[in-house]
């Protein structure tokens, strides 16, 4: 059953968990400050008002004193939320590298997911309970943004760009995925549900309903079939830079910059090809911009992120 | 009342003091306008930093498409028009108004040398296809990086030939004043204050110079 | 010295030549210089403005108190929202306090007979006015449904409505924005009366320099963005676009750029207000005004430092996030030393409680709780959850409305018998301000919850678990709305009924108490001298301090 709104919406991942804390945290300091500056107006307004004997003598204009104090304290005490919460945040960033991966394709208004072995979902992501899963998400159209309020995780998701999110699930059950960036009519009916599953159902729900090959394998057809291989594979005449184990090597490029290889590196090599060309390399590789569909280019990665993996095991 | 000394009575608008209140209060509109004016190009400039980040190569390749022979000569013109319009606050200040007219004309017709020249490249730029949009002729099918640069090239040379295009006017306006012996109207504060938005202008053109005609053209 | 208080002003003051009275055919108010008619002007337009804004609000709240999209359509409740959007932030909130109370006090305030560019300030009117027309042109064209925010690509290449005609009406009213902005700092710098040094300037003039250094340097990149947008929209360029190797995140920092001093455009007059009503119905010096001065800077300044706090989750660097949020926490101090100040201005005062005193009372409260949520969503790992929820609109409408529009109101009421030379009823006055207060709660309040509970922004539709939560938020627009039709009634019945005012019926200190009500053309018969600091009351007895 979708979650009854409480208060609290339900709490659902690792992180939900210590957001609630910072959150709690959060709303006493600031409504201890609140209700201080409301019961000092209160009471001097009734105190103070015209015609009351109160003592008025020496009425102060400033105090130098009092001044930095108002300052530094809560100075410190911003400064101590700012920690814990950029703190916080920062693991939000980190995921495990035993992350079970999670293609997201956006468009005006659906919400199209994929796992690595290519059950496809609509509107719907099931996934195992206590598994840390990696979402690699871009949109075809416009910005949206998936946010699932009972892990308190949120990640826009942009075209002509990959973003990442990581969660790890905690509770079984049923939770709301909302489209949280405005991206045009249907925007408010652009949601679904995250669907946390015991892990053994998990598998056997994984298996069901797959009659297309994995992501990666569908990602090597493509590679074979676009002609990608005609230049980077060992035996082409044509010097092209070896992809194999690509993600996560660091590149030179000619212009004398180095970057990481990632996601977004590989997308761009493919559309826009002289844009960080390799060093060494000459400009010549055509781009695919237009032939290639946002789900057909994050199968060639994940294809390519398959063969760093044999790579690191075949050279063990 | 007139009184009999040799000059007349210095008249300001209702919400002055005195005319020197009057002076500062413009010379101060005029630098807070100036700033303005920073800002609105600030953006055009920080687009220009982004994109060169960004497409380093191809912005270098399409630098080289500008044309440096035109732009130079561009700047030697402006910066020659920064020399007479300085030259001619100082003679009006100086009391040497006749000179401060011919001057001001000189500034001018350097202005519209700028603008003429401009347009002569534009037109180039055109026959070339290199107007961002359909029919753009560099780099074929990756052509991303060339096209912003071009539209930051459009963008930025063409907000900036309106700017002249108003200094001339005022130049003019000014000169045509001298001419006609309005010196309270063309007075030596304001002139210099129109000087200081020509400079602006230049100052303007002196950072485009380099960033649109000079880029990937060193040690080749 | 200046001309003695005249606190018991006779009638017959009245019936002498006004800046009112002075001509008084249609002409003579379309072609004026008087600021003080500018500001008139000004007045009328944003009050229209507002109402239309308000309308727009109000077919929201009643959709959003059902769950179905059953009132309107998607793309119509998308248009409300938009138009709502741009409409308050532009063609109302922005020029509210500056444009029609500033222009009508800022040289009182400072004892000059006008700002230092009148002719620049009726450009300025005039420029307002016709973006304002262009805006009303897309509304009654079809509308717009980008959301005040124009995110691209969604308003550069998806967007089937009429982006182009608002956003030329709003690159048409920013200039008008700039050119007051130019005209007050021109103005405090060059034609203070002698005497009137720096720290002797009321808080209002402060707070109205300080935003009028925003509107110069972040307007126009305001200008130049929604320019780049319409360029991209008209000729398909790939400046955003990312088919085209554009970036859409360029606009995010482009836009926020200006988009968050705006804000502090729209708080910082009315935090001046505020500064005015306080000591006068508290009869007491403010507490810390050289404190208060330098905070109006520091808000200014650091300001244009926390631009990215907007884009915590829309894929920036982690890191760019973490010094977004440090600078965010840094320009809230500067706010709490204003808040902690107004109140230690209550100490030992002799507090009265007029109608525009309630309205500030009531910024300072809302304001708070509005200025403590901004630090919940300044918190990082928390506005991962928060943003774009109900939780940010609830924190923007306490400091926009709460804050910005109680402030606007009180400053309406104050200097209502300066501007007009009536009084308004009291009661009714104190009456709206706290139905005003009461509905405004109500509605807001529980919009924090709906955003913690995971209530997007922007829905039409929502799971009807929130409903609730919605229903409170309605009935609570309805009560503020009545609020806000009790001073269009009252003030204008004043106009012709109200008793006639005396030049300083609440014995407040300021130049501008020293004319008569409503003041002549030329403000001041003499320049006046200023030897004395701003604020000088008295609690013990009641009065100021003898000049």
């Amino acid at each position: 059953m979708i979650e009854m709104f409480h208060f609290l919406p339900a709490s659902a991942s690792g992180a939900a968990a210590r957001f609630d804390l910072l959150m709690l945290a959060l709303m006493l300091l600031t409504g201890a400050v609140a209700l201080a500056v409301t019961l000092l107006i209160v009471w001097f307004s009734f105190h103070y008002r015209k015609g009351s004997g109160a003592d008025r003598s020496d009425a102060p204009a400033g105090n130098r004193i009092i001044e930095v104090a108002w300052i530094v304290t809560p100075l410190l005490l911003f400064m101590g939320m700012y920690v814990w919460a950029a703190y916080d945040y920062a693991q939000l960033y980190r995921g495990p590298a035993n992350a079970m991966p999670v293609f997201v394709v956006a468009k005006q208004w659906m919400w199209k997911l994929e796992h690595a072995n290519g059950h496809r979902e609509i509107d719907e992501l099931h996934v195992p309970l206590g598994q840390p899963m990696r979402l690699v998400m871009t949109s075809q159209d416009v910005i949206h943004s998936f946010y699932v309020p009972a892990f308190r995780i949120k990640q826009d998701v942009v075209p002509g760009r990959y973003t990442t999110l990581w969660f790890t699930p905690t509770r079984t059950g049923e939770f709301h995925l909302f489209c949280a960036e405005y991206c045009g009519t249907e925007h408010s009916v652009m949601g679904g549900r995250i669907v946390v599953m015991p892990p053994a159902d998990f598998t056997r729900w994984l298996q069901q309903g797959t009659s297309q090959p994995g992501i990666a394998a569908h990602g090597f057809e493509l590679f074979r079939r676009h002609g990608c291989s005609g230049c980077h594979s060992a035996g082409s005449s044509v010097h092209a830079p070896d992809l194999n184990g690509l993600l996560g090597r660091t590149v030179h490029l000619q212009d004398g910059r180095t970057l990481v290889a990632d996601e977004n590196y590989i997308r761009d090599s493919m559309l826009l090809p002289k844009k960080d060309v390799v060093a060494g390399f000459e400009p010549i590789m055509p781009s695919f911009a237009g032939q290639l569909s946002e789900e057909e280019i994050m199968a060639i990665i994940e294809y390519l992120r398959q063969t760093g993996a044999e790579h690191a095991s075949a050279s063990k | 009342m007139k009184t009999a000394a040799p000059a007349a009575p210095v008249r300001v608008p209702p919400q002055f003091d005195t005319p020197a209140q009057q002076d500062a209060a413009a010379t101060l509109g005029l630098w807070v306008f100036l700033a303005t004016e920073l800002m609105f190009f600030g953006p055009l400039f920080f687009g220009y930093s982004y994109g060169r980040s960004h497409f380093l190569q191809a912005f270098a390749v399409a630098s080289r498409h500008t044309d440096v022979v035109l732009g130079s000569v561009n700047t030697a013109v402006l910066l020659t028009s920064s020399f007479t319009m300085a030259l001619a606050a100082g003679m009006r200040k100086a009391d040497g108004r006749r000179a401060a007219m011919w001057l001001l004309w000189a500034t001018a017709a350097l202005g519209i040398a700028f603008l003429f020249i401009k347009g002569t490249e534009y037109l180039h730029d055109w026959q070339q296809h290199l107007i961002p949009g359909t029919g753009f002729a560099l780099g074929q099918g990756d052509s991303a990086g060339a096209q912003l640069f071009f539209f930051l090239y459009f963008a930025t040379t063409a907000l900036h030939a309106v700017h002249l295009t108003l200094g001339i006017s005022v130049t003019g306006v000014f000169a045509f004043a001298l001419r006609r012996g309005a010196v309270q109207f063309a007075n030596g504060e304001r002139i210099e204050l129109v000087a200081l938005y020509w400079h602006f202008v230049d100052v303007i053109w002196i950072f485009l110079y380099p960033i649109l005609y000079l880029v990937g053209r060193s040690g080749g | 010295m200046p001309a003695p208080a005249n606190s018991t002003a006779s009638p017959a003051a009245a019936t002498a030549s006004n800046y009112l009275t002075e001509g008084t055919t249609l002409k003579s108010w379309l072609t004026t210089y008087d600021h003080k008619r500018i500001a008139l002007l000004y007045l009328v337009s944003i009050t229209a403005f507002f109402f239309i804004g308000g309308a727009a609000a109000t077919l929201i709240r009643l959709e959003l108190a059902t769950p179905a999209g059953d009132l309107v359509t998607h793309d119509t409740y998308n248009k409300l929202f938009t138009m709502h959007g741009v409409i308050m932030v532009w063609l109302f909130l922005i020029p509210s306090i500056p444009s029609a109370l500033g222009n009508f006090l800022m040289p009182m305030m400072i004892g000059a007979r006008d700002l230092a560019f009148p002719r620049l300030n009726l450009a300025s009117w005039y420029i307002y006015v016709a973006g304002g027309i262009f805006t009303i042109a897309a509304l009654i064209a079809g509308g717009v449904d980008t959301g005040w925010t124009f995110y691209t690509p969604f308003s550069t290449m998806f967007s089937n409505t009429h982006v182009i005609l608002v956003l030329v009406g709003v690159f048409i009213v920013g200039f008008s924005s700039i050119l007051t902005g130019l005209n007050f700092i021109v103005t405090v710098h060059t034609m203070r009366a002698p005497g009137m040094g720096w720290f002797r300037l009321p808080l209002f003039v402060w707070a109205n320099y300080a935003t009028s250094i925003i509107l110069v340097l972040a307007t126009p990149v305001l200008a130049m963005t929604l320019l780049l947008v319409a360029a991209e929209r008209l000729f398909g360029l790939g400046i955003f676009d990312p088919a085209l190797g554009g970036d859409p995140l360029l606009f995010q920092h482009l836009f926020w750029f200006y988009s968050h001093p705006a804000v502090y455009i729209m708080v910082l007059p009315a935090m001046g207000v505020v500064s005015e009503i306080i000591p006068c119905f508290a009869r007491k010096r403010v507490f810390g005004y050289r404190f208060m001065a330098y905070a109006i800077l520091g808000i200014a300044v650091f300001g244009f430092m926390v631009w990215g706090h907007h884009m915590f989750v829309s894929g920036s660097s982690v890191y760019g996030n973490m010094v977004f949020s440090l600078l965010s926490f840094l320009v809230a101090i500067p706010s709490a030393i204003k808040v902690f100040n107004w109140t230690a201005t209550l100490y030992k005062g002799s507090i009265t409680f007029s109608a525009p005193m309630l309205y500030a009372l009531g910024f300072v409260g809302l304001f708070t709780i509005g200025g403590l949520t901004g630090l919940i969503l300044a918190s990082l790992a928390i506005d991962v959850h928060l943003t774009d929820t109900y939780f940010v609109v609830a924190h923007f409408h306490y400091i926009m409305v709460g804050g910005a529009v109680m402030a606007y109101l009180g400053g309406v009421h104050f200097w209502w018998p300066k501007i007009s030379g009536r009084l308004y009823p009291e009661s009714w006055g104190r009456v709206a301000a706290l139905l005003i207060f009461f509905g405004f709660n109500l509605t807001f309040f529980p919009q924090y919850l709906l955003g913690y509970g995971g209530m997007p922004r922007r829905y039409h539709t929502y799971p009807p678990e929130f409903q609730l939560l919605n229903i409170l938020s309605s009935a609570g627009a309805s009560i503020l709305a009545m609020g806000y039709l009790l001073p269009l009634g009252y003030l204008g019945w004043s106009l012709f009924y109200g008793k006639r005012a005396g030049s300083n019926p609440w014995r407040a200190t300021g130049l501008e108490w020293q004319t008569p009500s409503p003041p002549p053309t030329e403000n001041f018969a003499h320049p006046p001298v200023v030897s004395t600091g701003p604020y000088e009351y008295e609690p013990q007895t009641g009065t100021e301090l003898p000049q």
